[in-house]
Protein backbone atom coordinates (compact mmCIF):
# COMPACT_ATOMS: atom_id res chain seq x y z
CA UNK A 1 0.00 0.00 0.00
CA UNK A 2 3.06 2.43 0.45
CA UNK A 3 3.72 1.98 -2.53
CA UNK A 4 0.60 3.44 -4.02
CA UNK A 5 1.05 6.43 -1.63
CA UNK A 6 4.28 7.56 -2.92
CA UNK A 7 3.13 7.40 -6.18
CA UNK A 8 -0.04 9.78 -4.89
CA UNK A 9 2.30 11.57 -3.51
CA UNK A 10 4.02 12.15 -6.88
CA UNK A 11 1.36 12.46 -9.20
CA UNK A 12 -0.40 15.26 -6.87
CA UNK A 13 3.81 17.36 -6.68
CA UNK A 14 3.63 16.67 -10.72
CA UNK A 15 0.36 18.23 -10.87
CA UNK A 16 1.34 21.11 -8.59
CA UNK A 17 4.44 21.65 -10.01
CA UNK A 18 3.20 21.49 -13.67
CA UNK A 19 0.39 24.27 -12.88
CA UNK A 20 -2.72 21.48 -13.55
CA UNK A 21 -4.03 22.17 -9.90
CA UNK A 22 -3.73 25.95 -10.59
CA UNK A 23 -5.37 26.08 -13.33
CA UNK A 24 -8.06 23.80 -12.58
CA UNK A 25 -8.78 25.41 -9.57
CA UNK A 26 -9.10 29.08 -11.47
CA UNK A 27 -11.25 27.63 -13.93
CA UNK A 28 -13.31 25.99 -11.58
CA UNK A 29 -13.35 29.31 -9.39
CA UNK A 30 -13.84 31.30 -12.49
CA UNK A 31 -17.00 29.98 -13.73
CA UNK A 32 -18.52 29.54 -10.34
CA UNK A 33 -18.05 33.28 -9.31
CA UNK A 34 -19.19 34.43 -11.90
CA UNK A 35 -22.31 31.79 -12.16
CA UNK A 36 -22.94 33.05 -8.82
CA UNK A 37 -23.26 36.85 -9.65
CA UNK A 38 -24.20 36.42 -13.05
CA UNK A 39 -27.01 33.57 -12.43
CA UNK A 40 -29.78 35.36 -12.42
CA UNK A 41 -29.36 37.62 -15.37
CA UNK A 42 -31.72 35.06 -17.81
CA UNK A 43 -34.31 36.34 -15.37
CA UNK A 44 -33.70 39.94 -15.57
CA UNK A 45 -31.34 40.54 -12.55
CA UNK A 46 -27.77 41.18 -12.10
CA UNK A 47 -26.16 40.62 -8.36
CA UNK A 48 -25.51 37.23 -6.21
CA UNK A 49 -28.24 34.60 -6.84
CA UNK A 50 -29.77 32.59 -4.34
CA UNK A 51 -27.31 30.10 -3.58
CA UNK A 52 -30.47 27.12 -4.71
CA UNK A 53 -30.17 29.15 -8.27
CA UNK A 54 -25.96 28.99 -8.03
CA UNK A 55 -26.26 25.23 -7.50
CA UNK A 56 -28.34 25.15 -10.31
CA UNK A 57 -26.77 27.11 -12.97
CA UNK A 58 -23.50 25.73 -11.34
CA UNK A 59 -24.45 21.68 -11.75
CA UNK A 60 -25.58 22.37 -15.41
CA UNK A 61 -22.12 23.58 -15.91
CA UNK A 62 -20.19 20.80 -13.23
CA UNK A 63 -21.42 18.05 -15.75
CA UNK A 64 -19.54 18.80 -18.87
CA UNK A 65 -16.85 20.50 -17.21
CA UNK A 66 -15.71 17.80 -14.79
CA UNK A 67 -15.86 15.31 -17.39
CA UNK A 68 -13.77 16.76 -18.93
CA UNK A 69 -11.01 17.70 -16.45
CA UNK A 70 -10.92 13.77 -15.17
CA UNK A 71 -10.36 12.41 -18.49
CA UNK A 72 -7.84 15.09 -19.28
CA UNK A 73 -5.89 13.66 -15.62
CA UNK A 74 -6.17 11.01 -16.49
CA UNK A 75 -6.05 9.88 -20.04
CA UNK A 76 -2.32 8.94 -20.27
CA UNK A 77 -1.67 7.57 -16.94
CA UNK A 78 -0.86 4.46 -18.45
CA UNK A 79 -0.13 4.98 -22.70
CA UNK A 80 1.57 8.15 -21.70
CA UNK A 81 4.28 6.93 -19.16
CA UNK A 82 4.45 3.79 -21.15
CA UNK A 83 5.33 6.24 -24.28
CA UNK A 84 7.55 8.22 -22.30
CA UNK A 85 9.52 5.03 -21.26
CA UNK A 86 9.09 5.56 -17.73
CA UNK A 87 6.52 2.74 -16.98
CA UNK A 88 9.18 0.22 -17.74
CA UNK A 89 11.22 1.48 -14.79
CA UNK A 90 8.59 2.21 -12.73
CA UNK A 91 7.50 -1.40 -12.90
CA UNK A 92 10.41 -2.83 -11.88
CA UNK A 93 10.20 -1.56 -8.66
CA UNK A 94 8.31 -3.04 -5.44
CA UNK A 95 5.09 -1.61 -7.14
CA UNK A 96 2.46 -4.54 -8.10
CA UNK A 97 0.15 -2.97 -10.91
CA UNK A 98 -3.31 -1.99 -9.32
CA UNK A 99 -0.99 -0.06 -6.38
CA UNK A 100 0.26 1.73 -9.69
CA UNK A 101 -2.99 2.64 -10.70
CA UNK A 102 -4.75 3.56 -7.27
CA UNK A 103 -1.41 5.92 -6.44
CA UNK A 104 -2.52 7.26 -10.06
CA UNK A 105 -6.44 7.51 -8.99
CA UNK A 106 -5.25 8.55 -5.40
CA UNK A 107 -3.19 11.64 -6.91
CA UNK A 108 -5.89 12.40 -9.43
CA UNK A 109 -8.47 12.49 -6.65
CA UNK A 110 -6.39 15.23 -4.59
CA UNK A 111 -6.12 17.15 -7.57
CA UNK A 112 -9.68 16.91 -8.48
CA UNK A 113 -10.53 17.70 -4.56
CA UNK A 114 -8.63 21.01 -4.17
CA UNK A 115 -9.57 22.09 -7.13
CA UNK A 116 -13.22 22.11 -6.30
CA UNK A 117 -12.83 22.29 -3.05
CA UNK A 118 -10.94 25.47 -3.49
CA UNK A 119 -13.08 26.91 -6.77
CA UNK A 120 -16.30 25.93 -5.83
CA UNK A 121 -15.95 26.62 -1.91
CA UNK A 122 -14.50 30.19 -2.95
CA UNK A 123 -17.45 31.42 -4.70
CA UNK A 124 -19.91 29.43 -2.07
CA UNK A 125 -18.31 31.92 0.58
CA UNK A 126 -18.23 34.71 -1.61
CA UNK A 127 -21.92 34.18 -2.10
CA UNK A 128 -22.56 33.75 1.83
CA UNK A 129 -20.73 36.72 2.42
CA UNK A 130 -22.75 38.75 -0.30
CA UNK A 131 -26.34 36.67 0.62
CA UNK A 132 -27.70 37.29 4.00
CA UNK A 133 -30.37 34.68 4.01
CA UNK A 134 -28.85 31.11 3.26
CA UNK A 135 -31.03 28.60 4.25
CA UNK A 136 -29.68 25.37 6.06
CA UNK A 137 -31.07 23.55 3.26
CA UNK A 138 -29.30 25.74 0.32
CA UNK A 139 -25.87 25.44 1.91
CA UNK A 140 -26.49 21.74 2.37
CA UNK A 141 -27.53 21.47 -1.27
CA UNK A 142 -23.85 23.53 -1.87
CA UNK A 143 -22.18 21.24 0.07
CA UNK A 144 -23.62 17.63 -1.61
CA UNK A 145 -23.12 19.43 -5.49
CA UNK A 146 -19.24 20.31 -4.58
CA UNK A 147 -19.03 16.46 -2.88
CA UNK A 148 -20.86 14.87 -5.63
CA UNK A 149 -18.64 17.24 -8.49
CA UNK A 150 -15.64 15.49 -7.29
CA UNK A 151 -17.23 11.82 -7.92
CA UNK A 152 -18.40 12.94 -11.12
CA UNK A 153 -14.89 13.72 -11.88
CA UNK A 154 -13.47 10.72 -10.24
CA UNK A 155 -15.78 8.55 -12.40
CA UNK A 156 -14.42 10.16 -15.81
CA UNK A 157 -11.12 9.54 -14.14
CA UNK A 158 -11.64 5.64 -13.75
CA UNK A 159 -12.94 5.82 -17.64
CA UNK A 160 -9.81 7.51 -18.37
CA UNK A 161 -7.25 5.07 -16.72
CA UNK A 162 -9.89 2.37 -18.64
CA UNK A 163 -9.00 3.92 -22.00
CA UNK A 164 -5.26 4.67 -21.21
CA UNK A 165 -4.41 0.47 -20.42
CA UNK A 166 -6.39 -0.58 -23.30
CA UNK A 167 -4.55 1.57 -25.84
CA UNK A 168 -1.06 1.73 -27.32
CA UNK A 169 -0.58 5.25 -28.25
CA UNK A 170 -1.36 8.77 -26.64
CA UNK A 171 -3.00 10.17 -29.28
CA UNK A 172 -5.44 7.46 -29.66
CA UNK A 173 -6.12 7.65 -25.68
CA UNK A 174 -7.07 11.33 -26.58
CA UNK A 175 -9.28 10.24 -29.41
CA UNK A 176 -11.48 7.84 -27.50
CA UNK A 177 -11.34 10.10 -23.73
CA UNK A 178 -13.12 12.63 -26.25
CA UNK A 179 -15.70 10.44 -27.75
CA UNK A 180 -16.18 8.78 -24.03
CA UNK A 181 -17.18 12.34 -23.04
CA UNK A 182 -19.48 13.19 -26.04
CA UNK A 183 -21.37 9.96 -25.85
CA UNK A 184 -22.01 10.14 -22.27
CA UNK A 185 -22.28 14.10 -21.55
CA UNK A 186 -24.01 15.12 -24.77
CA UNK A 187 -25.23 12.04 -27.12
CA UNK A 188 -26.78 10.29 -24.64
CA UNK A 189 -29.36 12.72 -23.51
CA UNK A 190 -29.81 13.86 -27.29
CA UNK A 191 -30.62 10.26 -27.60
CA UNK A 192 -33.13 10.06 -24.52
CA UNK A 193 -34.91 12.91 -25.48
CA UNK A 194 -35.37 11.77 -29.28
CA UNK A 195 -36.88 8.75 -28.00
CA UNK A 196 -39.22 10.73 -25.21
CA UNK A 197 -40.61 12.90 -27.72
CA UNK A 198 -40.88 10.55 -30.82
CA UNK A 199 -43.15 8.44 -28.60
CA UNK A 200 -42.33 8.23 -25.08
CA UNK A 201 -45.40 6.39 -23.52
CA UNK A 202 -43.71 3.11 -23.97
CA UNK A 203 -40.55 4.28 -22.11
CA UNK A 204 -42.75 4.06 -19.11
CA UNK A 205 -42.26 6.09 -15.83
CA UNK A 206 -39.54 3.97 -14.60
CA UNK A 207 -37.82 2.73 -17.22
CA UNK A 208 -36.80 6.65 -18.01
CA UNK A 209 -35.38 7.27 -14.63
CA UNK A 210 -33.42 3.74 -14.88
CA UNK A 211 -32.25 5.05 -17.70
CA UNK A 212 -31.14 8.17 -16.69
CA UNK A 213 -29.31 6.80 -13.69
CA UNK A 214 -27.43 5.03 -15.74
CA UNK A 215 -25.30 7.68 -16.78
CA UNK A 216 -23.25 8.93 -14.89
CA UNK A 217 -23.48 12.68 -15.89
CA UNK A 218 -27.51 12.28 -15.28
CA UNK A 219 -27.36 10.70 -12.20
CA UNK A 220 -25.59 13.68 -11.14
CA UNK A 221 -28.16 16.13 -12.58
CA UNK A 222 -30.66 13.77 -10.63
CA UNK A 223 -28.92 14.02 -7.36
CA UNK A 224 -27.99 17.89 -7.77
CA UNK A 225 -31.64 18.94 -9.40
CA UNK A 226 -33.71 16.90 -7.90
CA UNK A 227 -33.16 15.90 -4.37
CA UNK A 228 -33.39 18.89 -2.58
CA UNK A 229 -36.76 20.70 -2.62
CA UNK A 230 -35.16 24.31 -2.90
CA UNK A 231 -33.41 23.28 -6.12
CA UNK A 232 -36.12 20.34 -7.78
CA UNK A 233 -38.57 23.44 -7.72
CA UNK A 234 -36.68 25.78 -9.79
CA UNK A 235 -35.83 23.27 -12.34
CA UNK A 236 -39.17 22.09 -12.39
CA UNK A 237 -38.29 18.53 -11.45
CA UNK A 238 -40.02 17.87 -8.37
CA UNK A 239 -42.24 16.25 -10.70
CA UNK A 240 -39.99 13.90 -12.26
CA UNK A 241 -38.20 12.57 -8.93
CA UNK A 242 -41.01 13.07 -6.48
CA UNK A 243 -38.87 10.76 -4.04
CA UNK A 244 -35.78 12.99 -3.38
CA UNK A 245 -34.48 10.81 -1.12
CA UNK A 246 -34.15 7.70 -2.87
CA UNK A 247 -33.24 9.51 -6.11
CA UNK A 248 -30.70 10.59 -4.10
CA UNK A 249 -29.46 7.32 -3.08
CA UNK A 250 -29.93 6.15 -6.54
CA UNK A 251 -27.57 8.55 -7.61
CA UNK A 252 -25.03 7.96 -5.58
CA UNK A 253 -24.88 4.50 -6.02
CA UNK A 254 -25.07 5.24 -9.81
CA UNK A 255 -21.70 7.12 -9.47
CA UNK A 256 -20.28 4.80 -7.00
CA UNK A 257 -20.46 2.30 -9.17
CA UNK A 258 -18.98 4.37 -12.15
CA UNK A 259 -15.91 4.87 -10.19
CA UNK A 260 -15.86 1.49 -9.05
CA UNK A 261 -16.15 -1.15 -12.39
CA UNK A 262 -14.35 1.55 -14.87
CA UNK A 263 -11.13 1.58 -12.15
CA UNK A 264 -11.51 -2.34 -11.55
CA UNK A 265 -11.91 -2.71 -15.05
CA UNK A 266 -8.76 -0.48 -16.08
CA UNK A 267 -6.56 -2.59 -13.40
CA UNK A 268 -7.60 -5.65 -15.18
CA UNK A 269 -6.81 -4.52 -18.09
CA UNK A 270 -3.24 -3.18 -17.23
CA UNK A 271 -2.65 -6.24 -15.41
CA UNK A 272 -2.31 -7.93 -18.40
CA UNK A 273 -0.44 -5.28 -20.70
CA UNK A 274 3.29 -6.24 -21.11
CA UNK A 275 5.65 -2.84 -20.53
CA UNK B 1 22.09 -33.47 -4.74
CA UNK B 2 25.02 -31.30 -5.20
CA UNK B 3 22.99 -29.65 -8.74
CA UNK B 4 20.01 -28.62 -6.58
CA UNK B 5 22.12 -26.72 -3.87
CA UNK B 6 23.65 -25.09 -6.86
CA UNK B 7 20.47 -24.03 -8.14
CA UNK B 8 19.51 -22.72 -4.97
CA UNK B 9 22.15 -19.86 -4.32
CA UNK B 10 21.70 -19.12 -7.96
CA UNK B 11 20.61 -15.39 -7.85
CA UNK B 12 18.86 -16.24 -11.71
CA UNK B 13 18.18 -19.56 -12.40
CA UNK B 14 15.92 -19.64 -16.42
CA UNK B 15 15.54 -22.78 -17.77
CA UNK B 16 14.36 -23.48 -21.19
CA UNK B 17 12.85 -19.91 -21.71
CA UNK B 18 10.37 -19.17 -24.36
CA UNK B 19 8.74 -16.27 -25.26
CA UNK B 20 6.98 -15.73 -28.42
CA UNK B 21 4.66 -12.85 -29.83
CA UNK B 22 1.54 -13.54 -32.12
CA UNK B 23 3.64 -16.69 -33.48
CA UNK B 24 6.87 -15.37 -33.33
CA UNK B 25 9.53 -16.42 -31.08
CA UNK B 26 11.36 -13.35 -29.84
CA UNK B 27 13.10 -16.03 -27.10
CA UNK B 28 13.81 -19.81 -27.72
CA UNK B 29 14.77 -22.19 -25.28
CA UNK B 30 17.05 -19.85 -22.89
CA UNK B 31 18.83 -21.34 -20.27
CA UNK B 32 20.90 -19.79 -18.02
CA UNK B 33 22.58 -19.80 -14.32
CA UNK B 34 24.07 -16.93 -12.23
CA UNK B 35 25.43 -16.59 -9.13
CA UNK B 36 26.46 -14.10 -6.77
CA UNK B 37 29.66 -12.23 -7.98
CA UNK B 38 29.35 -12.68 -11.29
CA UNK B 39 28.66 -10.76 -14.38
CA UNK B 40 27.56 -11.61 -17.50
CA UNK B 41 27.70 -9.92 -20.99
CA UNK B 42 24.56 -9.92 -22.59
CA UNK B 43 25.14 -9.83 -26.58
CA UNK B 44 23.33 -9.46 -29.94
CA UNK B 45 22.51 -7.91 -32.53
CA UNK B 46 18.90 -5.25 -32.12
CA UNK B 47 15.87 -7.39 -31.88
CA UNK B 48 17.86 -10.14 -30.71
CA UNK B 49 16.04 -10.62 -27.68
CA UNK B 50 17.76 -8.75 -24.64
CA UNK B 51 15.47 -6.73 -23.89
CA UNK B 52 12.99 -9.25 -23.51
CA UNK B 53 15.48 -11.41 -21.43
CA UNK B 54 15.70 -9.01 -18.78
CA UNK B 55 11.98 -8.59 -18.56
CA UNK B 56 11.46 -12.00 -18.07
CA UNK B 57 14.04 -11.66 -15.68
CA UNK B 58 12.33 -8.75 -13.98
CA UNK B 59 9.03 -10.40 -14.09
CA UNK B 60 7.57 -7.32 -16.26
CA UNK B 61 6.29 -10.22 -19.01
CA UNK B 62 5.63 -13.48 -18.49
CA UNK B 63 7.35 -16.07 -20.64
CA UNK B 64 5.54 -18.52 -22.94
CA UNK B 65 6.94 -21.58 -21.79
CA UNK B 66 10.01 -22.75 -19.36
CA UNK B 67 10.61 -21.66 -16.20
CA UNK B 68 12.57 -18.76 -14.39
CA UNK B 69 13.24 -17.73 -10.74
CA UNK B 70 15.04 -15.29 -9.58
CA UNK B 71 16.30 -15.41 -5.78
CA UNK B 72 14.68 -18.48 -5.50
CA UNK B 73 10.97 -17.10 -6.53
CA UNK B 74 8.92 -16.62 -9.29
CA UNK B 75 9.41 -13.34 -10.31
CA UNK B 76 6.36 -12.91 -11.66
CA UNK B 77 4.69 -14.06 -8.86
CA UNK B 78 3.03 -12.89 -6.08
CA UNK B 79 6.23 -11.89 -4.12
CA UNK B 80 7.23 -9.49 -7.15
CA UNK B 81 7.32 -6.93 -4.26
CA UNK B 82 9.95 -9.33 -2.23
CA UNK B 83 12.52 -9.54 -5.06
CA UNK B 84 11.74 -6.33 -6.63
CA UNK B 85 13.54 -5.25 -3.68
CA UNK B 86 16.61 -6.80 -4.27
CA UNK B 87 17.35 -6.06 -7.66
CA UNK B 88 18.20 -2.57 -9.54
CA UNK B 89 17.56 -2.17 -12.92
CA UNK B 90 18.65 0.65 -15.51
CA UNK B 91 16.93 0.61 -18.68
CA UNK B 92 18.04 1.12 -22.29
CA UNK B 93 17.71 5.21 -23.23
CA UNK B 94 16.24 5.93 -19.07
CA UNK B 95 13.78 8.14 -19.11
CA UNK B 96 11.56 10.23 -16.24
CA UNK B 97 9.36 12.43 -15.48
CA UNK B 98 10.23 16.00 -16.44
CA UNK B 99 8.75 17.76 -13.80
CA UNK B 100 11.18 16.83 -11.04
CA UNK B 101 14.34 18.01 -10.26
CA UNK B 102 16.99 15.22 -10.10
CA UNK B 103 17.30 14.80 -6.43
CA UNK B 104 13.17 14.47 -6.18
CA UNK B 105 13.42 11.92 -8.68
CA UNK B 106 15.81 9.76 -6.80
CA UNK B 107 13.65 10.50 -3.76
CA UNK B 108 10.59 9.35 -4.98
CA UNK B 109 12.55 5.82 -6.39
CA UNK B 110 14.18 5.54 -3.22
CA UNK B 111 10.41 5.82 -1.43
CA UNK B 112 9.13 3.52 -3.90
CA UNK B 113 12.48 0.54 -3.02
CA UNK B 114 11.93 1.54 0.68
CA UNK B 115 15.92 2.64 1.08
CA UNK B 116 16.93 5.72 2.96
CA UNK B 117 15.62 8.91 1.44
CA UNK B 118 18.69 11.10 3.15
CA UNK B 119 21.68 9.19 1.13
CA UNK B 120 20.15 10.25 -2.17
CA UNK B 121 22.19 13.67 -2.28
CA UNK B 122 25.22 11.14 -1.76
CA UNK B 123 24.63 9.05 -4.52
CA UNK B 124 23.77 11.34 -6.80
CA UNK B 125 27.06 12.82 -5.56
CA UNK B 126 28.62 9.55 -6.91
CA UNK B 127 27.03 9.76 -10.30
CA UNK B 128 28.63 13.20 -10.74
CA UNK B 129 24.95 15.19 -10.34
CA UNK B 130 25.66 17.49 -7.20
CA UNK B 131 25.67 20.32 -9.43
CA UNK B 132 22.38 19.38 -11.28
CA UNK B 133 21.01 18.28 -8.41
CA UNK B 134 18.11 20.73 -8.49
CA UNK B 135 17.59 21.44 -12.04
CA UNK B 136 14.48 19.58 -13.55
CA UNK B 137 14.93 16.44 -15.24
CA UNK B 138 13.58 18.16 -18.74
CA UNK B 139 16.80 19.84 -18.92
CA UNK B 140 18.75 16.90 -18.59
CA UNK B 141 21.29 15.70 -21.26
CA UNK B 142 21.00 12.38 -22.20
CA UNK B 143 24.53 11.22 -20.49
CA UNK B 144 22.56 13.05 -17.39
CA UNK B 145 19.76 10.73 -17.55
CA UNK B 146 21.95 7.92 -18.02
CA UNK B 147 23.50 9.06 -14.92
CA UNK B 148 20.85 9.43 -13.03
CA UNK B 149 19.29 5.77 -14.61
CA UNK B 150 22.39 4.48 -13.15
CA UNK B 151 21.88 6.27 -9.37
CA UNK B 152 18.60 4.74 -8.98
CA UNK B 153 19.68 1.17 -10.27
CA UNK B 154 21.82 1.16 -7.15
CA UNK B 155 19.43 2.13 -4.58
CA UNK B 156 19.45 -0.20 -2.05
CA UNK B 157 22.68 -1.95 -2.34
CA UNK B 158 21.25 -4.82 -4.90
CA UNK B 159 22.23 -8.28 -5.26
CA UNK B 160 21.33 -7.91 -9.04
CA UNK B 161 21.78 -5.51 -11.38
CA UNK B 162 20.28 -4.98 -15.04
CA UNK B 163 21.83 -2.84 -16.89
CA UNK B 164 20.00 -2.31 -20.75
CA UNK B 165 22.69 -0.70 -23.01
CA UNK B 166 24.01 1.37 -20.05
CA UNK B 167 27.39 3.38 -21.17
CA UNK B 168 25.36 4.49 -24.75
CA UNK B 169 25.75 8.29 -24.77
CA UNK B 170 28.43 8.56 -21.63
CA UNK B 171 31.51 9.73 -22.24
CA UNK B 172 34.78 8.26 -21.87
CA UNK B 173 35.48 9.64 -17.97
CA UNK B 174 31.96 8.94 -16.58
CA UNK B 175 32.01 5.33 -18.48
CA UNK B 176 35.36 4.41 -16.16
CA UNK B 177 33.40 5.63 -13.07
CA UNK B 178 29.82 3.65 -14.69
CA UNK B 179 32.02 0.38 -14.40
CA UNK B 180 33.71 0.79 -11.58
CA UNK B 181 30.59 1.86 -9.62
CA UNK B 182 29.38 -1.84 -11.23
CA UNK B 183 32.37 -3.60 -9.95
CA UNK B 184 32.15 -2.41 -6.82
CA UNK B 185 28.67 -3.75 -6.41
CA UNK B 186 29.67 -7.05 -8.15
CA UNK B 187 32.47 -7.23 -5.80
CA UNK B 188 30.48 -6.87 -2.64
CA UNK B 189 28.82 -10.40 -4.54
CA UNK B 190 26.15 -8.53 -6.42
CA UNK B 191 25.26 -10.58 -9.97
CA UNK B 192 25.52 -8.50 -13.13
CA UNK B 193 23.34 -8.57 -16.30
CA UNK B 194 24.86 -5.99 -18.64
CA UNK B 195 24.30 -5.57 -22.16
CA UNK B 196 25.33 -3.41 -24.76
CA UNK B 197 27.32 -2.76 -28.23
CA UNK B 198 30.64 -1.37 -26.63
CA UNK B 199 31.93 -5.01 -26.87
CA UNK B 200 35.80 -3.01 -26.59
CA UNK B 201 34.77 -1.61 -23.17
CA UNK B 202 32.41 -4.14 -22.05
CA UNK B 203 35.43 -7.15 -22.41
CA UNK B 204 37.32 -6.24 -18.53
CA UNK B 205 33.87 -6.36 -16.75
CA UNK B 206 32.09 -9.76 -17.64
CA UNK B 207 33.28 -12.92 -16.94
CA UNK B 208 30.60 -15.23 -19.33
CA UNK B 209 28.87 -14.19 -22.24
CA UNK B 210 25.47 -15.45 -23.50
CA UNK B 211 25.38 -14.75 -27.42
CA UNK B 212 21.75 -14.15 -28.67
CA UNK B 213 20.61 -14.28 -32.15
CA UNK B 214 17.26 -14.06 -32.92
CA UNK B 215 16.21 -15.39 -29.81
CA UNK B 216 18.25 -18.40 -29.37
CA UNK B 217 21.59 -18.63 -27.21
CA UNK B 218 24.33 -19.46 -29.73
CA UNK B 219 27.03 -19.41 -27.12
CA UNK B 220 27.18 -19.56 -23.78
CA UNK B 221 30.69 -19.64 -21.62
CA UNK B 222 33.26 -17.63 -19.71
CA UNK B 223 35.46 -16.00 -22.10
CA UNK B 224 38.62 -18.15 -22.48
CA UNK B 225 36.45 -21.44 -23.15
CA UNK B 226 34.96 -19.20 -25.88
CA UNK B 227 38.00 -17.97 -27.14
CA UNK B 228 39.69 -21.55 -27.57
CA UNK B 229 36.10 -22.77 -28.48
CA UNK B 230 35.81 -20.19 -31.49
CA UNK B 231 38.89 -21.68 -32.87
CA UNK B 232 40.03 -18.26 -33.48
CA UNK B 233 43.65 -17.10 -34.12
CA UNK B 234 45.70 -16.03 -31.25
CA UNK B 235 48.14 -13.03 -32.97
CA UNK B 236 52.01 -13.18 -31.56
CA UNK B 237 54.15 -10.38 -32.84
CA UNK B 238 57.81 -10.50 -32.58
CA UNK B 239 60.54 -8.22 -32.92
CA UNK B 240 63.89 -8.70 -33.01
CA UNK B 241 66.85 -6.96 -34.60
CA UNK B 242 68.22 -10.11 -36.13
CA UNK B 243 66.50 -11.23 -40.07
CA UNK B 244 68.16 -14.18 -40.28
CA UNK B 245 66.67 -15.34 -36.49
CA UNK B 246 63.28 -13.71 -38.01
CA UNK B 247 63.67 -16.40 -40.88
CA UNK B 248 64.97 -19.19 -38.17
CA UNK B 249 61.89 -18.94 -35.97
CA UNK B 250 59.36 -18.22 -39.20
CA UNK B 251 60.89 -21.50 -40.33
CA UNK B 252 60.41 -23.42 -36.84
CA UNK B 253 56.75 -22.71 -36.39
CA UNK B 254 54.25 -24.12 -38.28
CA UNK B 255 52.04 -21.64 -38.30
CA UNK B 256 51.25 -18.75 -40.53
CA UNK B 257 53.25 -15.59 -40.44
CA UNK B 258 53.53 -11.85 -42.24
CA UNK B 259 55.62 -9.19 -41.97
CA UNK B 260 54.83 -6.03 -40.84
CA UNK B 261 57.81 -4.22 -41.56
CA UNK B 262 61.53 -4.85 -41.36
CA UNK B 263 61.98 -5.79 -37.06
CA UNK B 264 58.43 -7.89 -36.78
CA UNK B 265 56.39 -10.83 -37.43
CA UNK B 266 53.46 -11.95 -36.98
CA UNK B 267 52.30 -14.90 -36.40
CA UNK B 268 48.77 -16.26 -36.73
CA UNK B 269 48.37 -19.38 -34.73
CA UNK B 270 45.67 -21.83 -33.71
CA UNK B 271 44.81 -21.41 -29.64
CA UNK B 272 46.04 -25.20 -29.28
CA UNK B 273 49.38 -23.96 -30.39
CA UNK B 274 49.91 -20.82 -28.66
CA UNK B 275 52.14 -22.30 -25.93
CA UNK B 276 54.25 -24.20 -28.12
CA UNK B 277 54.95 -21.07 -30.40
CA UNK B 278 55.71 -18.85 -27.20
CA UNK B 279 58.30 -21.88 -25.70
CA UNK B 280 59.81 -21.23 -28.91
CA UNK B 281 59.77 -17.30 -28.92
CA UNK B 282 61.17 -17.21 -26.02
CA UNK B 283 64.02 -19.66 -26.41
CA UNK B 284 65.17 -18.16 -29.78
CA UNK B 285 68.37 -15.87 -29.48
CA UNK B 286 67.81 -11.81 -30.99
CA UNK B 287 63.82 -11.84 -29.85
CA UNK B 288 63.31 -8.31 -28.51
CA UNK B 289 59.88 -8.18 -27.91
CA UNK B 290 56.98 -10.15 -27.53
CA UNK B 291 53.25 -9.07 -28.15
CA UNK B 292 49.98 -11.62 -27.74
CA UNK B 293 47.08 -10.46 -29.35
CA UNK B 294 44.26 -12.60 -28.34
CA UNK B 295 40.73 -12.71 -29.95
CA UNK B 296 38.81 -9.76 -28.39
CA UNK B 297 34.65 -9.98 -27.79
CA UNK B 298 34.42 -8.26 -31.35
CA UNK B 299 35.71 -10.89 -33.10
CA UNK B 300 34.27 -13.68 -30.85
CA UNK B 301 30.85 -12.33 -31.30
CA UNK B 302 31.46 -12.01 -35.10
CA UNK B 303 32.42 -15.51 -35.01
CA UNK B 304 29.67 -16.40 -33.34
CA UNK B 305 27.09 -14.22 -35.40
CA UNK B 306 28.28 -15.64 -38.61
CA UNK B 307 28.14 -19.60 -37.42
CA UNK B 308 24.39 -18.20 -36.40
CA UNK B 309 23.46 -17.08 -39.06
CA UNK B 310 24.65 -20.48 -41.78
CA UNK B 311 22.86 -22.54 -38.97
CA UNK B 312 20.07 -20.50 -39.26
CA UNK B 313 20.14 -21.05 -43.03
CA UNK B 314 20.79 -24.78 -42.99
CA UNK B 315 17.95 -25.13 -40.94
CA UNK B 316 15.73 -23.26 -42.86
CA UNK B 317 16.70 -25.62 -46.57
CA UNK B 318 16.08 -28.55 -44.13
CA UNK B 319 12.37 -27.79 -43.90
Amino acid sequence: MRAAFVIARQEFLDALRNKWVLSATLVLAGFALTLAYLGSAPVGTVGVAPLGVTVVSLSSLTVFLLPLLGLLLSYDAVVGESERGTLLLLLSYPVRRWQFLMGKFLGHLVVLTVAVVMGYGAAGLFAAWQLDNITAQEACAYGVMMASSILLGAVFVGLGYTISSFVRERATAAGMALSVWLGLVVIYDFILLGVLTKGGDFLGNGLFNGLLLANPADAYRLLNLSSFDVTANLTGMAGLASNGQATAIASLISLALWVAVPTVVAGLIFSRREP
Amino acid sequence: MKANAMTEDAIVSLKEIKKSYDGVRTLDGIDLELRPGEALGLIGHNGAGKTTLMKIILGLIEPSAGKAKVFGMNPSGGLHGAVAQRWGFLPEAVNFSGAMSGLEALRFYARLKGSDVRKCPEQLASVGLTDAAHKRLKAYSKGMRQRLGLAQALLGKPELLLLDEPTTGLDPDFTRTFYRLIDERRQAGAAVILSSHALAELEPHVDRLLVLQQGKCIAQGDLSALRVQTGLPVRIRVSGDDGAVREKLADLADVQSNRINGRTVEFICPPEQKMALIELVCRTRGVEDLQIELPNLDRIYSHYSKQGNTGKAEGGTEQ
